[in-house]
């Protein structure tokens, strides 16, 4: 028994694995029945190899799928194990690994079988079982099957924190390419459904104090990068779509492994395209915490982000007239602007400039990257630099540096 | 210079600060008895505990300073830095003698310096919290050891009583030799000395409830096949789960 339920783990949890999300954040549940578990902050509670955070143990109820999508290693004709859980397996699994704290809750995904509704009434059945029975408090981010019905949908919200449906690809054509038998409107009804019904929930705990709160953490969704010809300009403003119009909470961006020999996808042994990764995320949280305007960041003339440097940077040489700024008297939502200077930083300045005015060494000890940030500022101190060009400072700033993605862009071939 | 000797206790500390205000000691240097040895130049002061003193100093520090201004200067106590008094006695007088609030003044080295002990009490504490493994035993009770950093338990227990509320557990710190204990009910602190039992570790496995080495075998099946091996990045991988602490991991350590 302990050897099959070992090897479904295996099977499910490797299924499962490319769902970038592992965030347990964004939920205040309490542990107020003096059950097992609250849902708070988030804790990352080991980290793989890969160096992702492991925080909820993440897994398939099942791989079996009646859908044939070209990136999914579940797809109905990959020649793979397949392995199904039962509910009371999937509890098991979750109550125990929680009472050892190996992590902050279940995110529970399945392939379809059958039909939408049949699988998830299954994924609702095991969160239920969960909140009602074992008295969990943890976190339970649910996956949303497209097609599902919507008191099933309200179902999910009931005892989920976190709810999500992956649009996969970045637009219709290309999940028309790699998808046939799904439909974009399929994916983006449940979410709009959702965002409704999370409003009006937020609406009546304003009248009603003791409504059920329906997922607290909210919806996010994942779209898989570098598969199909898409720019970022296309990504960034789908993230932006979403964001502002369904009120995602989150985009993952998932940088393609490659899963199959079709030759509509790269080919196996491409690399997974990190640094563009990277830079999506970058520019994704100078949206969501920098107050940047996505066409602040990309644009029709420069719809790529530069993979050199990060997107904070390349807007900053583009706009080299709004600077130099006086760390002692700008606005706080410029100083968080400077390349080199993050949220935190940005705070710090503005309380310690109250006390006396800053230079160069406060700001070194405040932890600030001063040799990025040196180009754009001036401080009581230092003397202000000449005007230098976009170019050249992008020179300095990366002869600088020693970045980890480098190699990749060193002109010399290496032999060794 | 004075050296100043107290009984490293919060309250000890507080009465130290009354009685070199009391004294008019100058140039103080705050010692824990038996932490260094004494200083062969400049006098001595033993602060013997006094709860109406400690208690007037918390009284006008609370005035001074922000709620969380006022537990820094308590984890900061529970950081073990060689000179931590000091810094927070200068810290003190600072704060006292200022007309506004100084607790953001990042110029101030004092301030700062407190603000990045501070960083690092919580990073640890964080760390707890994530990297604890507990484990069963047959009677129900989830064990962990631990070896912190710095002395973290008392931060620690909070998070732990809310979100274990229906599980008897014990987190024992071997550095330190003492343990919280929480029975369905409270938490309490416990001084006895496991270490014997705790080093003996075959005749721990008997202890253990009888699923425990299923869970942590699945655990680390979990761990192993949630792996992406095309993206393996074992530098992200150790600066996030430092080895120190694979000692407690169950998923870092042979099944």
């Amino acid at each position: 028994m302990s050897e099959r339920i070992s090897e479904k783990l295996t099977i499910l949890s490797d299924a499962a694995k490319y769902d970038v999300s592992c965030a347990s954040s964004g939920s205040d549940r309490k542990n107020e029945n003096k059950g097992l578990g609250n849902a708070s902050n988030g804790i990352c509670h080991a980290y793989t190899e890969d160096g992702r955070c492991v925080s909820l143990l993440k897994i398939l109820l099942t791989n079996f799928c009646i859908y044939d999508c070209a990136y999914c290693i579940s797809r109905k004709s990959n020649d793979i194990k397949r392995a199904a859980f039962t509910v009371q397996e999937v509890v098991d699994l979750t109550m125990n690994f929680y009472r050892r704290n190996y992590i902050e809750g279940l995110f529970l995904s399945s392939g379809i079988f059958k039909n939408a509704d049949y699988t998830m009434e299954r994924l609702v059945l095991v969160a239920k079982k969960l909140r009602t029975e074992h008295r969990f408090n943890g976190y339970i981010h649910l996956k949303t099957i497209p097609g599902a019905s919507d008191e099933l949908m309200q179902e999910a919200a009931l005892y989920a924190d976190r709810l999500s449906v992956n649009v996969e690809m970045p637009t219709r054509e290309s999940l028309r390419l790699l998808a046939p038998d799904k439909n974009r409107n399929d994916m983006l009804k449940p979410m709009r459904y959702i965002d409704k019904a999370l409003t009006q929930n937020q609406e009546e705990k304003k009248l009603f104090k003791k409504a059920p709160t329906l997922a607290p953490a909210g919806q996010s969704t994942q779209m898989v990068i570098g598969a199909t010809p898409e720019t970022d300009l296309q990504i960034l403003y789908m993230s932006h779509f979403f964001y502002q119009k369904i009120h995602l909470k989150r985009v993952y961006y998932s940088g393609y492994v490659p899963v199959s020999n079709d030759n509509r996808l790269p080919a196996m042994g491409t690399p997974v395209p990190f640094i563009r990764e990277n830079r999506l995320y970058q520019a994704d949280w100078l949206m969501r915490f920098y107050h940047f305007r996505v066409d602040e960041i990309v644009s029709p003339q420069e719809p790529l982000l530069d993979a050199q440097i990060d997107p904070k940077l390349s807007w900053a040489l583009r706009n080299l007239q709004l600077f130099p700024v006086d760390i002692n008297t700008a606005d706080y939502m410029l100083i968080m602007r400077i390349p080199g200077i993050g949220i935190q930083s940005a705070r710090k300045i503005c309380e310690a400039r109250k006390f006396s005015r800053l230079g160069m060494h406060h700001l070194q000890k405040i932890g600030i990257a001063v040799n990025r940030a040196k180009y754009f500022i001036t401080t009581s101190d230092a003397p202000v630099l000449k005007d230098y060009q976009p170019m050249q400072i992008k020179e300095f700033i990366l002869n600088e540096g020693s970045s980890k993605y480098q190699p990749n862009f060193s002109p010399q071939l290496k032999l060794f | 210079m004075q050296t100043v000797l107290y009984d490293s206790s919060f309250e000890g500390f507080f009465t130290a600060v009354f009685e070199i205000y009391e004294y008019k000691i100058k140039d103080p240097d705050i010692q824990q008895q038996g932490a260094a040895p004494v200083s062969l130049f400049g006098g001595q002061h033993t602060v013997h505990t006094d709860i109406a003193k400690a208690t007037r100093v918390i009284k006008k520090l609370e005035e001074k300073l922000s709620a969380d201004a006022f537990a820094n200067i308590y984890r900061v106590l529970l950081s073990e830095q060689p000179g931590m008094e000091n810094v927070l006695f200068r810290y003190i007088q600072y704060a006292l003698q200022a007309t506004q609030s100084i607790e953001t003044d990042y110029s101030h080295p004092d301030v700062l310096w407190i603000q990045q002990v501070v960083r690092k009490m919580g990073r640890e504490k964080h760390r707890m919290e994530a990297f604890i493994r507990f484990l069963k035993t047959k009677d129900g009770l989830f064990y962990a050891t631990v070896e912190p950093d710095f002395n973290v338990l008392p931060l620690i227990r909070k998070h732990f009583e809310d979100r274990y509320a229906d599980q008897r557990w014990l987190i024992y710190d071997t550095r330190r030799k003492y343990g919280l204990y929480y029975d369905l009910h409270s938490v309490t602190e416990v001084t006895i000395d496991f270490a014997a039992t705790l080093n003996d570790k075959a005749s721990l496995r008997t202890l253990h409830d009888e699923q425990e080495d299923l869970y942590q075998s699945l655990w680390r099946t979990y761990f192993g096949s949630t792996n992406i091996q095309a993206r393996r990045n074992m530098k992200l991988h150790i600066q996030h789960m430092p080895r120190r602490y694979w000692k407690y991991l169950t998923e870092k350590l042979p099944g």
